[in-house]
């Protein structure tokens, strides 16, 4: 277990970076706390990858360090750094037991068979493999294997942390929640440091504490779930989590209102700046009032999802949703407001802040 | 729901049959009639029955021979199989030396196998050989036309030569099939070089590498072209083969019963063999 400190890291799989383009992953300055259960969350090709594989030492950063407890690792070995790492698809070793899969890692560090015995019996349990514990591990299904490969993860009980490089995209629905709410156990009773990867936002909202939000090779927000849905610092994060995302509208800024197609909008508070920026407005589905008065609105599709109505529809030339509860009627003749609590400013794609 | 039966779809098969018919069966069975006959030519056959059958399974000459194939092809095993997986383990998986290396290796292959022999033949000469010349140079006694051990190192370092790419590029290419994901995972589980071969590699290349063990017996044990051209059987009879004893017995003493028992017989021991490799290498796999 150890708090984790990336200082400056940059990394480019290219040899001669020219500009801020060429890096995979642009510069990420960020401590992991001691026994923090982290989900990196962002698309394909966000370099969320790239970033785990840096911490657990299978790659080794082009620029900057990484500290475990203040002790530099940089170039250290993923063995050295005493890290377990779970993959995207199941890596099993296909000639041993599922028993000898779970020891390997074990009976290389040489523990003594006794302990490695009593170890592995407590993973078999969790995974609930117990039964097959000495069949070859080849004719196993799919989630099988890769059960095996969380419990290979998760059987060294001194690692300094564990990561997860979307380890469920395999597994089928109903496993993928068991598996996670034991992870999260996991979490509480061992109290490791654990880095979660995924593109799922559900998986990420409901595994980590803190979601650190990945785009185009950089951070762009690192908050609580409640954090990253009521204030997204960037609107990437706006629309990659929260379904269906913000909605974000071009507009212009006035002091305390914003300008939309000749519509006016207030502001909860005029923003702090005057950039000469791209301005943006940014508000949640949710937020989204659709009433008797307000701006001009067209529906095109309703879709009914029990428990609430999502609204697409077009203030002018854009697309708006709206989330309408199922108690509530929609107005025969639409207008649109948006609830003040729930208006973000942006400029250049980043949050501004309001005053007061 | 009943399905109709036409048995005119087997006129589908005539010409699968006659070709196999022509190609194998007829001199195949051609075979199978001089083996139980005697002839002195002019087209007149004496019926023999199993005598000539009897004569080679008691001749010595035979015996030694298929030792001599039987040793010829378990040496050619022993060196090029963890030859070809070492040369195949250590080629670069990416990059500009790929396609060189590949290149490289697969050039023996191309070789015609008599060019194979007369290169070596001329390479190995003390007088106007390279690798003859080199050799005695250095103080060492080699003549592979006078000395049966040199004959057989020249023999088996030729062989090694051509063919350990064929268990090279087969091993290279189950090679760079493994993902990624098995190294690193290795790596994170502190497996030492020698476990990621045992239990990452070897368990990927296997497959390949029983297909690469068949083919390598079957074609080391009929054998022919190149000791006919290096050595033509010599010296003495200490690198005649089934095959050049087989070709001396047909074409050389124009024994044809005899040399067609030794034919059939021949066929049946690399038919046994194969079927034997074959069957241990699926239950191989059905046990897994």
């Amino acid at each position: 277990m150890a708090r984790i400190d990336l200082d400056h890291i940059r990394h480019t799989y290219t040899a001669s970076p020219k500009s801020e383009a060429d890096y995979a992953l642009k510069e990420v300055d960020h401590s992991w706390h001691d026994g923090g259960a982290y989900a990196l969350l962002g698309p394909s090709g966000c370099g969320k990858t790239t970033l785990l594989n840096i911490i657990s030492g299978l790659v080794t950063a082009s620029e900057g360090r990484i500290l475990f407890d203040g002790k530099d690792v940089t170039r250290l070995s993923p063995q050295e750094r005493n890290i377990a790492q779970v993959f995207q698809f199941p890596v099993i070793y296909d000639t041993m037991t599922v028993f000898d899969n779970l020891a390997f890692p074990l009976r290389n560090r040489t523990m003594p068979e006794a302990d490695v015995k009593r170890r592995v019996d407590e993973i078999l349990a969790m995974i609930d493999l117990g039964d097959r514990a000495h069949r070859k591990a080849r004719g196993l299904t799919a989630d099988q294997k890769q059960k095996i490969s969380l419990g290979r993860g998760l059987v060294r009980s001194d690692v300094a942390a564990i990561l997860f490089d979307e380890p469920l995209t395999v597994i089928d629905p109903h496993m993928k929640w068991m598996l996670r709410t034991q992870l999260k156990q996991l979490h509480r009773q061992f109290g490791h440091t654990m880095v979660y990867v995924t593109h799922d936002q559900t998986e990420a909202l409901t595994f980590a504490d803190t979601v650190v939000v990945m785009y185009d090779g950089e951070i762009v927000q690192i908050g609580t779930p409640e954090e990253l849905f009521a204030r997204p610092k960037h609107t990437f994060v706006g629309y990659f989590i929260g379904s269906p995302g913000m909605n974000v509208v071009p507009v212009t800024l006035d002091g305390g209102t914003a300008h939309v197609d000749g519509e006016a909008i207030a502001l909860p508070a005029p923003p702090r700046e005057r950039p000469q920026a791209k301005t943006e407005l940014g508000v949640r589905p949710e937020f989204v009032r659709l009433t008797r008065d307000g701006m001009p609105f067209s529906i095109d599709t309703v879709e009914d999802l029990g428990r609430h109505r999502i609204v697409r529809g077009h203030l002018g030339a854009h697309a708006i949703a709206a989330v309408v509860p199922e108690n509530e009627t929609i107005p025969a003749e639409p207008r649109v407001t948006f609830d003040p609590a729930g208006i973000n400013l942006y400029a250049d794609s980043w949050r501004m802040e309001l005053e007061g | 729901m009943d399905k109709t039966v036409n048995q005119k779809a087997w006129f589908m098969l005539i010409p699968v049959l006659v070709l196999v018919g022509f190609s194998a069966v007829i001199p195949l069975m051609t075979v199978v009639n001089y083996s139980v006959q005697d002839t002195f030519g002019q087209n007149v056959f004496f019926w023999a029955g199993t005598a000539w059958f009897e004569q080679i399974l008691h001749s010595p000459r035979f015996w030694s021979a298929l030792g001599r194939n039987l040793i010829f092809s378990g040496l050619i095993l022993a060196i090029e199989v963890p030859l070809g997986i070492f040369v195949a383990l250590n080629m670069p998986k990416r990059g500009i030396g790929v396609p060189f290396c590949l290149v490289f290796m697969a050039l023996p292959l191309l070789v015609p196998w008599n060019v194979v022999g007369t290169i070596w033949q001329i390479f190995g000469r003390s007088d106007i050989g390279l690798l003859g010349w080199a050799v005695d140079a250095i103080g060492i006694d080699y003549n592979y036309v006078s000395d049966p051990v040199d004959a057989w190192i020249t023999l088996i370092v030729m062989d090694v030569w051509h063919w350990t790419s064929l268990v090279v590029l087969l091993c290279y290419a189950a090679l760079v099939s493994i993902p990624d994901a098995f190294y690193q995972a290795a790596r994170i589980d502190g497996a030492s070089r020698w476990s990621v071969f045992r239990y990452i590699q070897l368990p990927k290349i296997q497959h390949v590498l029983l297909i690469a063990v068949l083919l390598r017996f079957m074609d080391s044990f009929m054998i022919y072209t190149e000791p006919f051209v290096v050595t033509g059987g010599g010296p003495g009879n200490s690198t005649t083969v089934l095959s050049i004893d087989l070709v001396k017995m047909a074409l050389g003493q124009f024994d044809l019963g005899p040399a067609a028992a030794m034919s059939l017989i021949y066929f049946l021991i690399i038919l046994a063999l194969s079927w034997v490799f074959y069957t241990v290498m699926t239950n191989h796999e059905a046990r897994q």
